[in-house]
């Protein structure tokens, strides 16, 4: 009868082909990214921190590890156990369950058989196998188990529930244990260069300040920043310095000196400062603002797109009423969501802001193609435009590469439309990708971890921020191999250029804006001295003949804004030169990032030192930034210990 | 002995958030999800495809399934429902298609499907319509009348008439076939 029935299910179940095991593991991924994006856009309190973290697990795992004696480790498991029941829910419920009632039961020992192997293991199996099995099972085991010997105040209620404890360690930690989407730009340090084989250093200067910021916070969050955060050029740019002002023609005026090394008595520092002009702000051009917001399901935290709002709505009273604002948003798909409005209309420009909410994935292409083409409608004859992007660094729609993107950014830079990259929040930052923007499109990168950050860099320097005073700036110096042995650049290791591209007008460099100045350090070993690494070659060439006292050569090459050919500044550099109480500090930092990413070139000389030099040269401090500084100096040497 | 948490709890726990509970459930289900988007479209890039449509969307259609009915039957009710938008999604893009571009990618995305579907058992499954494809592709997974019914949205009488329904399509294609 169902001979056809039977035959189509034979020939179904034949011809049922395996799975993609490939397709299978980006099924799941993006089912689990999904499932975490969606708990990260829930209402309700999270347990994850936004910080980079370690693991809670773990940590965990560690201690025990550490922990060695018989007795610590019998008093620690009941701690550990415990601490599973006892944290857990505080963290779902805030802070009030830390009150004595937990806090006194924690000191009852557990019988002697509950030992570490057991939980011990049972939690390197949940750290170390994807199978929840063991969660469901073994969880309850270690939470129950203290609760009916050492606390009854907890109802069992609160306990029996599967989904009350396990997703506690489970959420981000357990399948992911130490990941975090941070992507850091991959760049070595600038190895010692030898004079007489490479006499010429050539590099394009950087404004970008948010590896401070990147830095600070996660110093304030009690870690160590990985060494692809600190760039060492943009902490030490993320301080106001008040150089010599430029007073003729040109927009700026680099100062070099030279001042004694102070980690190292036998080499010497070459500090190349450069102070852009600060036009008066009456003069200034119209501007044209388009705020390209990232409302993805990520940015919904409180240090992103909260702090965005509070940190636009702190820039607006800087604008005038000839300037214009418009925003566009990208989320799964790009919308403007305020034309181009007045910037004096402060009501509507806070009502598109306030209606922003966060939610779905991340077009970030199709949202910079529309800023792009709202910010040329805007743009006209003498005004600045500027595009300002403001994400948490994901870009995960629409961009299949990146390099694309950076290709359409470069492309709209000779449009003269400016592009400023603005990151919040951490977590999946992605550093990398917001520099290569930011370079691309002639603008800055800013890293807003605070508000006052955000003051600092939308209030305090608006008109750097804004405002360019010129573009493409490179640096090229050559070394006199008579007087100079060695040198090493500190910090711009992704900003070297070729020494052929410093006359080349067509490729790309840092711009500087109003008022901004640009700190370059160079490590140099005089000829003769007892600090010269390098021993001359048997068979090398003799070094020049021709002996001269200067030291080197500077040039510097800008182009004024909207123009094509550069314009080139030299002065040769002699020794000698007032060492200024900035510079300073900006050693004092360039020691830090140096001891951040464990430079070997910095020998005895430790934090203690850095933070003697810094405080010495903290100066006015108006804004209180180097105060700053030395707090996360101490921060970090109580953490490196 | 270890416990095996019920799918049903392990759904609820997903649903509150549990990470770990959703990913060992979307483990365990995967191999249905797949068989079933097979049945269903009778093409393994379909299949893959549509798997991937339903484990995108399921951490949001996790957060509606209530533990009313068995997780199983509401699964196959979300793969089903995914099967459909794909269909409807498809006929908007043959509808829309206008560029070279996309009339190419459909012209050799519709030839790798000819050449696939070369048997009779792809040729009989799309020779049915939809909404016995869909009868058939659940009552070929073992599936029984009345879950069907609940899946699909009709009553048990109405899936055991499109069974009815189904074999006589069948038949009369392989009367024609033999007939050839």
């Amino acid at each position: 009868m169902s001979d056809e029935f039977d035959d189509l299910k034979k020939a179904m179940d034949a011809a049922m082909p395996a799975h993609d095991a490939a397709r299978k593991a980006a099924n799941l991924a993006l089912a689990q990214k999904n499932f975490e994006t969606l708990q990260e856009t829930a209402n309700e309190p999270r347990l994850t921190s936004d910080r980079p973290k370690r693991g809670f697990i773990r940590g965990v795992r560690e201690m025990l590890n550490v922990m060695s004696t018989r007795g610590a480790l019998t008093a620690s498991t009941a701690l550990v156990a415990l601490g599973l029941v006892v944290v857990v829910p505080d963290w779902q419920q805030g802070p009030v369950l830390f009150d004595a009632g937990y806090q006194v039961e924690e000191s009852q020992p557990l019988p002697e058989k509950r030992e570490r192997a057991e939980v011990g293991d049972g939690l390197q199996s949940i750290g170390q196998s994807n199978d929840a099995e063991i969660l469901a099972e073994d969880a309850p085991m270690i939470a129950t188990e203290p609760m009916v010997q050492g606390a009854p105040a907890l109802s069992s209620a609160e306990f029996d529930a599967y989904s009350r404890i396990a997703p506690a360690p489970a959420e981000g930690m357990i399948w992911q244990p130490e990941s975090t989407t941070e992507t850091f730009p991959d760049a070595d340090q600038n190895p010692l260069k030898v004079t007489a084989e490479e006499p010429v250093s050539t590099f394009s200067i950087d404004v970008d300040t948010a590896s401070y910021s990147v830095v600070r916070s996660s110093l304030t969050n009690g870690q160590l920043p990985p060494a692809g955060a600190v760039r060492i050029e943009e902490m030490i740019n993320y301080f106001p310095y008040a150089y010599p002002a430029p007073d003729g023609e040109a927009p700026f005026r680099p100062t070099i000196t030279v001042a004694d090394t102070p980690w190292n008595p036998d080499t010497q520092l070459l500090h190349i400062a450069i102070q852009g002009e600060e036009p008066a702000t009456e003069d200034r051009p119209p501007l044209n603002l388009v705020f390209l917001i990232d409302t993805s399901g990520s940015m919904d935290a409180p240090n992103k797109l909260p702090l965005l709002r509070q940190s636009f709505a702190l820039m607006l009273p800087e604008l005038t009423e000839q300037d214009q604002v418009a925003i566009v948003t990208y989320a799964g798909s790009a919308g403007q969501v305020l034309k181009a409005t007045p910037a004096t209309d402060r009501a509507a420009i806070m009502a598109a802001l306030d209606n922003l909410s966060a939610g779905g994935s991340t077009a970030g292409e199709a949202g910079l193609q529309q800023a792009y083409s709202v910010a040329e409608s805007m743009a006209e004859e003498g005004e600045v435009t500027r595009v300002i992007l403001a994400t948490d660094g994901d870009f995960n729609v629409g961009l299949s590469d990146p390099q694309a993107l950076e290709d359409f950014i470069a492309d709209k830079r000779e449009s003269g439309t400016y592009l400023s990259v603005m990151g919040f929040g951490r977590g999946n930052l992605d550093d990398a990708t917001m520099q290569a923007l930011a370079q691309n499109g002639n603008g800055q990168a800013a890293y807003i971890d605070t508000l006052s950050e955000a003051q600092k860099v939308l209030v305090d320097q608006f008109t750097g921020a804004l405002f360019p005073i010129a573009n493409d700036v490179k640096i090229q110096v050559e070394f006199n191999p008579a007087q100079i042995a060695e040198y090493r650049l500190i910090g711009y290791e992704t900003r070297a250029l070729n020494r052929e591209d410093f006359n080349n007008d067509k490729v790309d460099a840092g711009d500087i804006g109003a008022g901004h100045s640009v700190t370059a350090l160079y490590e140099i070993t005089p000829v003769g001295s007892p600090a010269v690494l390098n021993d001359p070659l048997r068979y090398g060439e003799a070094s020049a003949t021709e002996s001269s006292e200067e030291l080197g050569f500077f040039k510097l090459r800008y182009k004024a804004p909207g123009e094509d050919v550069s314009q080139l500044i030299e002065t040769p550099i002699a020794l000698g030169g007032e060492v200024s109480t900035d510079m300073r500090f900006a050693m004092a930092i360039a020691g830090f990032g140096q001891l951040l990413t464990d430079s070997p070139h910095l020998g005895d000389w430790g934090y203690a030192q850095a933070i003697e030099l810094a405080n010495a040269a903290k100066g006015d401090d108006a804004f209180g930034y180097r105060a700053e500084a030395v707090r996360l100096m101490r921060l970090a040497e109580s953490l490196e210990q | 002995m270890r416990m095996e948490p019920s799918n049903e709890s392990l759904a609820q726990a997903a649903a509150g958030g549990d990470a770990a509970a959703f990913a060992l459930l979307l483990e365990r289900q995967y191999e249905g999800i797949f068989r079933l988007s097979f049945r269903l479209t009778g093409s393994r890039v379909d299949a893959e495809d549509l798997t991937q449509d339903v484990c995108a969307t399921l951490p949001a259609k996790l957060r509606g399934f209530r533990g009313e009915a068995r997780l199983t039957t509401w699964l196959w009710r979300v793969v089903v429902n995914a099967a459909h938008d794909r269909r409807r999604r498809a006929a908007s893009r043959a509808k829309h298609t206008d560029g070279w571009g996309d009339w190419e990618v459909n012209r050799r995305a519709s030839e790798a499907e000819t050449a696939e579907r070369a048997d009779w058992l792809t040729e009989a499954m799309h020779a049915l319509p939809d909404d016995l494809r869909d009868t058939l592709a659940l009552v070929l997974d073992d599936v029984t009348h009345d879950e069907a019914g609940e899946i699909l949205g009709v009553s048990p009488g109405t899936i055991s008439w499109r069974v009815s329904e189904a074999k006589k399509h069948l038949r009369a294609l392989r009367e024609r076939e033999d007939q050839v």
